[in-house]
């Protein structure tokens, strides 16, 4: 792609400077649970800003409501109850952490302007329900929006770059963005809808290069109804082998996600089609790293891979840390935090686990 | 010389055949054009459908004609302010230069929508991705290529970009663009007969007089082949080509295509002098396009004494519609001036 053509930096949106209210994801800490410590130690420890995790917290109803099964009105009071917990703060910007999480929250706070009997009916079930009252927040972003717009003060610190420190070549990065972070409200994704920039920003800003693959803007599996429902699951395996049979050819070094269950699919079946089929997309058989933004950070920022949580992906990153040059020691891979080892996990048949530093 | 006097704003086709008419009636016309060319976007085309006929040619034909009359041509004068004062209707151009008359006439006409609004389309991004107005450009210099130099193997049409489409907020069709991608094709074809040419489609509409003919022909003689289907997506593949995805809603079944060219037919969206100007005179119509008073008998007045249009800045017009327009305003404007002699 000709660098001079990303048009798409007309899309431009407000991000607010420091004093966050953080909103956690109800999957992500299970699924890769050094990230949301990570963007939380990021956003303390590197750039100094003010961001609150309220334990008091809950869902934002983001899976019940896309599967029909919570209704809107309900959907509204509990982001309300949530935005009350930011009130109480006494904060204004609200940062959650699930891209489904960021679609649902701009949707309620659409339809409240756009309705405002709506919102005047939510004050009323929040207030019948819990005595309790919210302001709309001023500022909503993802966290990935927060990110890039401090990548050039992040570069500044980081120890590593997206680099093959043995040639010197930037390393290639697929980027996938979550469906709820721009095909709700392109206005309220950096790049609109088509061609995002949030996640290739990062990435060009740290030294690498993004690969623009045909099925760049194919769903990544994760869609509701095709995974929540079993039967249907072979659609969701279909859409990721869709993505990585177009991208195989570009020989990416990682994938790079904003979305809990894009990093999920992309990373997990990729386990699933190499038992399936005995295929994996990359020359050595170990698949391609998958990583959220976090983790990509925290990785360059030179912190501990086993802290970041990466031995709990499938696809294991050791490949990615070995071309970067990172540092890190292979026994302390599954020991826990209290420096008792934990055991490793069993190994898969057809994905290459094991890596020779 | 009578001594009333007209300006006539936008020299493309209905503004050059305007002005000739109006001066054969002996009337003072000043001709204004924002561009150094006269002819408007018919400059833009190589071949006229439905008949192949030679754009410059009609075009020349235009200006040659005009040329014969006493109409003074001002080129480079981008009108932007015009309003009726003390009898007069005055125009005045970003040089803060007025010019005056009796009569206006907006000729200001379409701009082509701006394909980088539909980007999923990926106009401005892939070098193989182009627009019906480049497909004309190339074709005056005899072939068709890839950025990359190669001729076609595969080329796809894709109608309606701009139009019929309410996601850019544009619910009307540009009534030229099937016909024009019938006639590219072809072009196409006979340039290249072993290649392979695709129309992608909602609707094809063929109402004008040898429309059906040459779309006949360009399926049975040139083997185009036509699918009902809006492209959604087009992404680049490694080797430079173009991957669409549609719907072959005869069929039902979702396609995806590898092509080395895509063509996207842009549809006409009202120019900006013509919003413009027809909003500070208040008869701006819909989707920017300027209104006239009466679509059956009044299409060429407005609700502004003295006031005219003509051709495409009222709404989507083919060539020979522009022309008899044109003509059909001259006539309201002489006798308009005849009665205030």
């Amino acid at each position: 792609m000709t660098k001079t053509k990303h048009y798409w930096n007309n899309y431009q949106k407000e991000i607010a400077e420091d004093n966050y209210f953080y909103e956690r994801s109800c999957i992500r800490q299970s699924f890769f649970p050094g990230s949301e410590t990570t963007f939380l130690k990021i956003l303390r420890e590197e750039l100094g800003k003010t961001i609150i995790d309220d334990p008091n917290q809950h869902t934002c109803t983001g899976i019940g409501y896309h599967s029909d099964v919570v209704p809107f009105d309900t959907t509204m009071t509990i982001c309300a109850r949530l935005f009350s917990l930011m009130k109480d703060a006494g904060l204004k910007n609200y940062v959650p952490s699930c891209v489904t999480s960021f679609g649902v929250f701009t949707e309620v706070i659409e339809t409240w302007q756009n309705s405002p009997e709506e919102l005047e009916k939510t004050r009323n079930f929040l207030r019948q329900a819990t005595g309790r009252e919210f302001d709309i927040p001023e500022n909503i972003v993802h966290p990935s929006d927060i990110i890039y717009k401090y990548r050039k003060e992040l570069k500044s610190k980081m120890k590593y770059q997206l680099v093959n420190h043995k040639t010197g070549e930037p390393l290639k990065a697929v980027e996938h963005i979550g469906c709820h972070y721009g095909k709700i409200f392109s206005k309220h994704a950096i790049g609109g809808a088509e061609f995002p920039q949030v996640l290739a920003g990062m990435i060009e800003e740290w030294g690498g290069e993004v690969i623009d693959y045909p099925e760049r803007r194919h769903c990544c599996g994760f869609g509701f109804r095709q995974y929540l429902v079993m039967a249907n699951r072979g659609y969701s395996v279909a859409n990721t082998k869709k993505k990585f049979e177009s991208m195989q050819a570009y020989k990416p070094d990682f994938i790079l996600t904003n979305c809990p269950g894009c990093t999920m699919f992309m990373d997990r079946w990729q386990y699933t089609i190499a038992e399936m089929e005995g295929i994996t997309y990359d020359d050595e058989h170990m698949g391609i790293p998958v990583l959220t933004y976090e983790e990509l950070a925290g990785l360059l920022l030179g912190y501990n891979p086993w802290d970041l949580g990466l031995q709990l992906h499938q696809v294991q990153a050791e490949s990615l840390l070995n071309k970067i040059g990172i540092e890190y020691d292979p026994k302390d891979k599954f020991v826990g935090k209290s420096g008792t080892f934990l055991g490793e996990p069993e190994k898969p048949k057809n994905l290459i686990v094991d890596y020779e530093k | 010389m009578k001594n009333k006097s007209v300006i006539v704003i936008g020299a493309g086709v209905a503004g050059i055949e305007a002005a000739s008419n109006i001066a054969d009636q002996g009337y003072s016309v000043t001709l204004i054009e924002k561009k150094d060319v006269l002819g408007g976007n018919l400059t833009n085309y190589a071949k006229l459908f439905p008949n192949f006929a030679d754009a410059d040619e009609v075009k020349n034909n235009l200006i040659n004609n005009l040329s014969t009359k006493k109409v003074e041509i001002l080129k480079n004068n981008d009108i932007t302010k015009l309003f009726f004062e003390n009898d007069k209707w005055h125009a005045v151009n970003s040089q803060n230069q007025t010019y005056s008359a009796d009569v206006a006439l907006l000729t200001t006409g379409f701009t082509v929508f701006d394909a980088k609004r539909k980007e999923e389309l990926g106009y401005g991004i892939y070098d193989n991705v182009i627009t019906s107005l480049e497909f004309e450009s190339m074709y005056k210099t005899g072939k068709i290529t890839t950025k990359q130099g190669n001729i076609p193997k595969r080329i796809a049409f894709l109608n309606c970009v701009g139009s019929r489409d309410e996601k850019v907020g544009n619910h009307y069709c540009s009534r030229v663009c099937c016909i024009n991608a019938v006639k590219q094709a072809t072009e196409f074809k006979t340039l290249y007969p072993e290649s392979e040419a695709y129309c992608f489609y909602m609707d094809i509409r063929m109402a004008g007089q040898f429309y059906e003919e040459l779309y006949r022909k360009s399926q049975e003689e040139n083997n185009v082949i036509y699918i009902r289907g809006r492209i959604s997506e087009a992404a680049a593949t490694i080797d430079n080509r173009i991957q669409i995805k549609t719907e072959d809603t005869l069929t039902g079944l979702p396609l995806k295509m590898t092509v080395d060219l895509l063509v996207l037919m842009v549809g006409m969206e009202a120019s900006e002098a013509t919003s413009n100007l027809s909003k500070q005179n208040e008869i701006n119509g819909e989707y920017g396009f300027a209104k006239s008073l009466g679509l059956h008998g009044n299409d060429n007045k407005t609700t502004k004494k003295g006031l005219f249009l003509a051709g495409s800045c009222k709404r989507p017009l083919n060539i020979p519609e522009a022309i008899a327009d044109a003509r059909a305003a001259a006539l309201q404007i002489t006798q308009y001036l005849n009665n205030l002699q």
